[in-house]
């Protein structure tokens, strides 16, 4: 074998999977991980490990898998992550563990995030459950938000005994990872729902069906139902939109709303009420990971989809992968174009887009070349529906029922990045309601740190008890 | 699971239930409300809140069948529970949180059309429990569909029913209830509107004319009716505003009428429907209302 390759994963052939939402990448056998194991050299010092937000021992997994023992591989990956068959599907590898991986230098990476879904998925398959409950402390923590901060967060305080219990406002668990990120991409009933059941194997609760900042409040929390400390995991909330004329025509949806109704609602299963609106041309806007979402569920829906993104190829945020996933399923781009007005009939229904050509210019703040409009460049682009993908703004429930509970300018919770520590105390935050959008394993991450925090906020409180 | 403690018909289509749900029950405020969730497939259902007992931890629930989903609630018993039940969700009415001693210096006028007087009882029980000053309208089609008769009249100053037929007390629209108060020199400083959109419309072109500051609540559609989805959103003044979480209250004088309307055609309307059928395929499960879906 070639060991400047990757050994290939295997995947559903894009005709066949257009049309259906089962899972698009079917992930190494034994053999293949095994292969691909082999190719990892075991740095001394292995820089792919500082690239991980949640510093998993990855040398250390490969080595155990390459040598045969899958429950010890397990193990390593569970002293750092809940959620490693997650985080094996969406975590972007290639900016973090597998950009730093040497054997990338003169040839492809290491296919670490291949290797920790088998890894997971192996042990699912074999009932295998590598989390391990502690003792009880008798300490009490509530969790905001059932998302990937949230069951990290509470997963890591239950290693260390503490009792948790997560909120969630949804009537099921998992947030971005239930109602946003579709099917084919991150099986609901084959993982998700097992991760948490894992995390719940520790003894977390998780209560559905309750909105903090409604059905109770942070102070609440505290006061009246014995916590010691609240980690707020509540994610990134309201969708945003353009605010160009006739955005709120009928047809026109955010795409949360389009991925929750498919996702967390199943409206694409016969069984399941939930009504969603098919379109026959589609246009998404936007160029992230929620946009190729959103695309490629309206378009296994039966529609013809294009999305539109004011940027250029180059400067789509989405990952690589997914782009080139949606390509292959036929999906449509158009690139340097930006929507200036919602096309609609006289009843208010959707009937296109006009747009606007775009060069870029300087770069902005962000660091990416600032799109600008080329004027008199206006074309009209035929869509029945529009799907609006441009990341999401703070949700104010909670902010604005907690006293004390400072915001930035953008109404995001402030908290110290190390710790997770918010101007309230006892009260933690971490993930998209800190931060505004961004990825599953970035919240992870804030949620582990953020248990850290909590775990030597209650310890120093004890500590000051004994004196 | 959520146990239906009592369910009965309480009109034509219209139905009433006492459902255990402990953590709205406790928090729940007028001008909130709740989401259903019949079973484990079912849509999530906005419903308002008609009255709650916190000591027993229930909530009572009047609701009109619309479509498929609420034909199903409408099918269930005592004793049958629903798989989720969500809130309170949305802001109290303004008076909730505004300080008492100026709420009792405004003399407050509801208007409550069809299945709104569910969502008027919870508010103008307040008013009686707070002292304050409150007449209610009633309107409904006929006689047969004036709900919560008997509460209201318990506890507003005066209740004053209007049918469309004038099979119940008068004849009329609660439009002209209301010009006739103003004729024979009754003042209001807030009027409280809750009902069909097109009433909430009329009636705010009437109030906006008598000079009356009028507060409308937003029955929309909506998927999660946490903020999430926007599906809810509204243009209010030059904003816009999502229902769920800014709302569902809001100055009834600075709705856009037109966009909501256009947007609940979709719903409402047999063209609506029609688009909707066509629109959601194999998805569409009779969620317009009246497609047959339903059965």
């Amino acid at each position: 074998m070639d060991m400047q390759k990757m050994v290939p994963v295997r995947e559903q052939d894009p005709k066949v999977r257009a049309t259906n939402f089962d899972e698009v990448c079917l992930g190494y056998s034994r053999e293949e991980a095994v292969a691909e194991c082999q190719r990892c050299i075991q740095c001394k010092n292995p820089r792919c490990v500082k690239g991980c937000p949640v510093g998993i021992d990855i040398p250390g997994f490969i080595r155990e898998l390459r040598d045969g023992h899958s429950n010890a591989a397990a193990d390593i990956i569970a002293e750092a992550s809940s959620l490693p068959a997650i985080c094996g599907r969406v975590c972007p590898q290639e900016t973090q563990c597998e950009k730093y991986c040497v054997r990338g230098i003169k040839g492809d990476p290491v296919a670490i995030g291949k290797i920790e879904r088998y890894i997971a998925d192996h042990s699912r398959r074999k009932g295998y459950v590598a989390l391990k409950k502690a003792e009880d402390n008798g300490h009490r923590v509530a969790v905001i938000g059932s998302g990937p901060a949230g069951l990290t967060c509470a997963g890591e305080l239950a290693k260390r005994g503490y009792e948790v219990t997560i909120f969630e406002a949804l009537h099921e668990p998992g947030g971005v990872l239930t109602y946003g990120i579709p099917e084919f991409r991150l099986p609901k009933q084959g993982v998700v729902q097992k991760e948490i059941d894992n995390v719940r194997s520790l003894g977390v609760k998780i209560e559905c069906n309750v909105v903090i900042g409604r059905s109770l409040t942070i102070d609440q929390l505290m006061d009246e139902e014995g916590f010691e400390a609240v980690f707020i995991g509540s994610g990134a909330g309201l969708p945003r939109f353009m605010n160009i004329p006739g955005e709120n025509s009928n047809g026109v949806f955010s795409a949360n709303e389009f991925l929750t109704r498919s996702n967390l609602m199943k409206a694409y299963r016969d069984d399941y009420y939930t009504p969603i609106y098919h379109g026959k041309h589609v246009a998404v806007v936007g160029g992230g990971n929620v946009a190729m979402d959103a695309a490629r569920t309206a378009l296994r829906l039966g529609a013809e989809v294009t999305i539109v993104y004011r940027r250029g190829r180059e400067e789509l945020p989405a990952r690589v992968e997914e782009v080139e996933h949606a390509e292959q399923e036929g999906i449509k781009f158009r690139l340097l174009c930006n929507p200036t007005e919602i096309l609609h009939d006289e009843k208010g229904w959707v009937t296109g887009l006009r747009c606007i050509r775009m060069e870029l210019g300087e770069p902005d703040a962000s660091g990416r070349r600032r799109p600008v409009p080329v004027e008199g460049s206006e074309f009209d682009v035929a869509a029945d529906a529009v799907i609006m993908a441009l990341g999401t703004l703070s949700n104010p429930l909670i902010a604005s029922t907690t006293k004390g509970l400072e915001t930035d300018k953008w109404h995001c919770v402030k908290a110290v990045e190390k710790t997770g520590q918010t101007s309230r105390e006892g009260v933690f935050a971490g993930g998209d309601v800190v931060t505004g959008a961004a990825t599953v394993i970035l919240a992870m991450e804030a949620g582990k740190k953020a248990a850290i925090g909590i775990d030597e906020y209650l310890k120093g409180k004890d500590a000051a008890k004994a004196e | 699971m959520y146990e239906i403690l009592s369910a009965r018909k309480a009109a034509d289509r219209i139905y009433e239930m006492v459902v255990r749900a402990p953590r709205v029950a406790q928090h729940c405020e007028p001008g909130q409300f709740l989401i259903v969730i019949v079973d484990e497939k079912g849509e999530r259902i906005p419903l308002t809140i008609c009255d709650y007992d916190r000591k027993e931890g229930t909530v009572r629930i009047v609701f009109q069948v619309v479509g498929a989903s609420t034909l199903r609630m409408s099918r269930m018993q005592a004793g049958d529970s629903f798989h989720d039940v969500v809130g309170p969700l949305g802001r109290p009415s303004e008076f909730v949180t505004d300080p008492l001693d100026e709420v009792k210096k405004r003399r407050y006028l509801f208007v409550a059309g069809g299945v709104g007087a569910a969502p008027v009882y919870p508010q103008v029980r307040w008013m009686k429990e707070h002292g304050v000053v409150c007449d209610v309208i009633e309107g409904a089609r006929n006689k047969n569909l004036i709900l919560l008769e008997d509460e209201l009249k318990a506890t507003a100053d005066h209740l004053y029913i209007t049918t469309d037929d004038g099979s119940y007390v008068r004849k009329g629209l609660v439009t002209n209830v209301i010009q006739d108060l103003y004729d024979a020199g009754e003042r209001y400083d807030v009027c409280v509107v809750i009902g069909p959109m097109i009433m909430m419309k009329f009636a705010c072109l009437l109030t906006q004319k008598l000079g009356l500051h009028t507060i409308v609540s937003m029955n929309t559609i909506m998927v999660d009716g946490t903020g999430m989805c926007g599906a809810c959103r509204l243009k209010v003044g030059d904003e816009t505003k999502f229902a769920c979480v800014d709302g569902p209250e809001f100055d009834g004088h600075l709705i856009d009428w037109q966009l909501a309307m256009e947007r609940q055609q979709l719903y409402k309307t047999e063209e609506g429907r029609a688009y909707l059928r066509e629109q959601e395929g194999d998805t569409h499960k009779g969620g317009c209302g009246q497609c047959g879906g339903e059965d």
